[in-house]
């Protein structure tokens, strides 16, 4: 579904990314860990179109996305629910979603739209008429990942949804990430929290310093102190 | 330049009970640890253990709430970043920022001129800039721009105007971000040589780990503003506790 | 002593100001809290569109209510002229360059209008009456464009509120990336933005043409207060900028009338100066 081969980017003179190659495949749900810095959000970035690799490919479903701006990746099927959730805080949570509906293909679903992520997340139908900017961390990350649902995606990249998140929070955040997976969306997502996210997911990669050092299936890379090197470094 | 001749036993960073607080956020919590002097201590922690606020507060970007850092026999805390400078310490920054306008011999000249704790003349401050530059690796084109400069060099220059200010201590964040493995390599081997060449004493923070691990010789460990862990490297490493703050809590269900 | 009816009249003719004052605050506000950029050459929109207007109705004999039709739409479209031309280029460059780029269109316009019209004064003289309301003397037009102003303000605020377009303008103006993120190409939103922004001062134009003569130099008179409507209010914040537009068109038309014309404006401006020391960020704190 997703194709990554040797993307090479980074921010001015900074290199975070070196020669990266990675697949998901349709149904699949992958993760990316690594150590702060390693260049995951970054990685995002670039699938999403938030960022132009420098060198390297990117394919979805056949389609070439490399450099494509932002607003066309969406358009492709590829929603992100960016790090630090970057709701609009003065919007309503009615109007978050709204928002996420922008494309014309979402509006068109709208109202099924609408109450599947109420399905998955009730919480944000009670708090509809809320501003956005008032609620939890967790009613946040909530709203970040309907929101994208919203745009009728059919590959999610979530970019540490666990962050800031209290250690009981993470684990119903985890719960629902799985909930969304088994609605037939296909996942990527970056975590930090390595131990649950590798519960969540069939493979995952592990980035260190802008390369990919290994990857495998999930069962496998927990046992590793290959992923304990990585981030501990001995 | 940068050489001790203190008394013998001189403390080079106590920190101790250091907090620091924005709000009602705690960043950091009754820290406490020492740094030896010639040493190269590494501090580490995982996203927001609170390694910045540290380094601020050491460097005087950052009051802290309470606690105390002491240099030698003077407290730091409360100080000005351009006092605490002159005093013998220096920092570089992970993002650097160089003066654009000035080359790259001109950005060291002002560090060496007006961050030491006598000023010297101009022609002075120019002869040990150029010095500098021929110790990290920036002699072959001292006039040039520094818009010149890739990834490695602007750090190597980050790297140069702190050791201008002729330090004692140099606080050195994240000095390896952005680099490809040979330049990440020059780079630690670069601290390893102030510290050799230079008898400055490094503290460092870091996020690309194995490099840091074999080149520090002591490391303090961070999780949510508290110092969980610090020790030997290989200790450090392996501490059950260091291990499950970056891999994440395994929770247990309720 | 001054009378209380003149200093009552003077506050209502201050809120009538105020009204159309608020409109052109909002204008310039839109934008600005949507794109980052502050059209120094707002107010000279505006006085083109006055000219449109004097030149389709005391010339040609159109009735008002077309030529401020017309000035709308000729507002809309000289809003996303400037922003196709001037502004999306140097989107990315040093703020300073975006001051001198509307800087510069103020300077053209200003020239351009000397050069077709030269620097006569223009009205338009409509027979309209002066009311009298308990022995305050009203100016019809006054109120007209009072009214006018407040209806337009509602419509742009239900606009923003309920529209699909609306609430991404104000998504986009809380974070543009993020709204890149839902499939909005941030172009459109500015190109619609400045739309509105011109529509906005298209608006004003004829509202003012009413009260006062066009002269190529009145954004001299009009910019200034503009702005400094905006920055008391808290640039980029509406709410802010409404408010702010009252309380200095209250100042000026009281003080106006307590002392002189310019010492009202005089007055406007010490107290703008003091509440900037005391609140630099204006009134209001600019909105998230």
């Amino acid at each position: 579904m997703l194709e990554l081969r040797n993307v090479t980017a980074g921010y001015g003179a900074f290199t975070a990314l070196w020669d990266v190659s990675l697949d998901v495949a349709a149904g699949e749900a992958v993760a990316v860990v690594g150590p702060n810095g390693a260049g995951k959000t970054t990685l995002l970035r670039v699938i999403s179109g938030m960022i132009a690799p420098r060198a390297g490919t990117l394919t979805f479903e056949g389609a070439s996305l490399t450099g494509r701006p932002a607003y066309e990746v969406v358009a492709h099927g590829i929603a992100h629910v960016p790090e630090g959730r970057r709701i609009f805080p003065m919007l309503t949570v009615a109007d978050n979603l709204k928002m996420g509906a922008y494309l014309k293909v979402a509006r068109r679903a709208y109202a099924e739209s609408l109450e599947r992520v109420f399905a998955l997340f009730p919480v944000l139908s009670e708090r509809r008429r809320q501003r956005a900017g008032s609620l939890s961390g967790g009613e946040q990350q909530m709203l970040a990942v309907g929101r994208a649902l919203m745009s009728r995606p059919r590959l999610v990249l979530l970019d540490e949804p666990s962050m800031g998140l209290a250690p009981v929070m993470v684990l119903r955040l985890f719960d629902l990430i799985r909930r969304v997976r088994e609605e037939g969306y296909t996942i990527l997502i970056v975590e930090q929290n390595v131990r649950q996210v590798l519960k969540l997911v069939d493979r995952a990669y592990l980035l260190e310093a802008g390369h990919l050092k290994m990857e495998g299936r999930a069962e496998a890379l927990a046992e590793q102190d290959f992923v304990r090197k990585a981030y501990v470094g001995l | 330049m940068g050489g001790h001749l203190g008394a013998p036993h001189f403390q080079m960073l106590t920190v101790t009970g250091l907090t620091k607080r924005f709000g009602g956020f705690t960043a950091l919590n009754a820290v406490s640890f020492e740094v030896k002097e010639g040493e190269i201590l590494g501090l580490i922690g995982p996203n927001g253990s609170g390694k910045t606020t540290l380094f601020n507060c050491v460097s005087g970007a950052l009051t802290p709430s309470s606690g105390s850092i002491r240099f030698g026999a003077q407290e730091l805390a409360g100080l000005t970043p351009d006092r605490i400078c002159h005093l013998g310490i220096a920092r570089t920054f992970q993002i650097p920022r160089p003066f654009r306008k000035l080359t790259i011999l001109e950005n060291v000249a002002v560090a060496a001129h007006f961050g030491a704790a006598q000023r010297s003349s101009e022609a002075e401050a120019r002869r040990r800039a150029l010095e500098i530059l021929g110790l990290v690796g920036l002699a072959t084109t001292p006039h040039a721009p520094t818009t010149l400069l890739g990834a490695g060099g602007l750090k190597k220059l980050e790297l140069a105007r702190a050791l201008a200010t002729g330090p004692k201590l140099l606080l050195a964040d994240e000095s390896l971000g952005g680099l490809d493995s040979s330049e990440m390599a020059g780079a630690a081997d670069l601290l390893r040589r102030i510290r050799g060449e230079l008898h400055i004493t490094i503290v460092w923070v870091e996020h690309i780990m194995a490099t840091l691990m074999r080149v520090v010789d002591r490391v303090v460990v961070l999780d949510h503003g508290e110092k969980i862990a610090e020790g030997k490297p290989r200790e450090v490493a392996e501490d059950p506790k260091v291990v499950e703050a970056y891999l994440g809590e395994k929770v247990v269900l309720a | 002593m001054i009378d209380p009816i003149f200093l009552a009249e003077a506050a209502v003719n201050g809120l009538l100001l105020g009204g159309v004052l608020a409109l052109l605050a909002l204008g310039l506000n839109l934008i600005f809290g949507v794109i980052d950029i502050v059209w120094i050459a707002y107010v000279d929109l505006v006085m083109i569109c006055m000219y449109a207007v004097y030149f389709l109705v005391q010339v040609y004999g159109w009735p008002i209510w077309i030529g401020g039709l017309v000035s709308v739409g000729l507002g809309a479209l000289l809003g996303i002229a400037v922003h196709v031309l001037i502004i999306s280029p140097i989107l990315g460059s040093a703020p300073v360059n975006q001051l001198l780029a509307t800087g510069g269109l103020l300077f053209f316009l200003q020239s351009f209008a000397t050069f077709l019209w030269t620097t006569d004064h223009r009205s338009v003289r409509l027979t309209l009456p002066t009311l009298e309301y308990g022995g305050m003397f009203l100016s019809f037009a006054r109120l007209v464009a009072f009214a006018v102003a407040l209806l337009v303000m509602l419509g742009l605020f239900l606009f923003l509120r309920h529209t699909y377009i609306g609430t991404a303008i104000r998504a986009v103006s809380q974070d543009r990336e993020a709204m890149a993120l839902m499939g909005a190409n941030p172009r459109t939103v500015y190109v619609v933005t400045s739309a509105v922004g011109g529509a906005l001062a298209g608006v004003a134009a004829a509202l003012l043409i009413i009260q006062y003569s066009v002269h190529p130099f009145f954004g001299a008179a009009f910019g200034p207060l503009t702005f400094m409507i905006c920055v008391l209010g808290g640039l980029g914040n509406m709410i802010g900028a409404f408010v702010a537009a009252f309380i200095m068109s209250e100042i000026i038309s009281i003080g106006g009338v307590v002392w002189s014309t310019e010492m009202g404006y005089v007055i406007a401006f010490v107290i703008f100066i003091i509440m900037i020391f005391v609140r630099p960020g204006g009134l209001f704190a600019r909105r998230a």
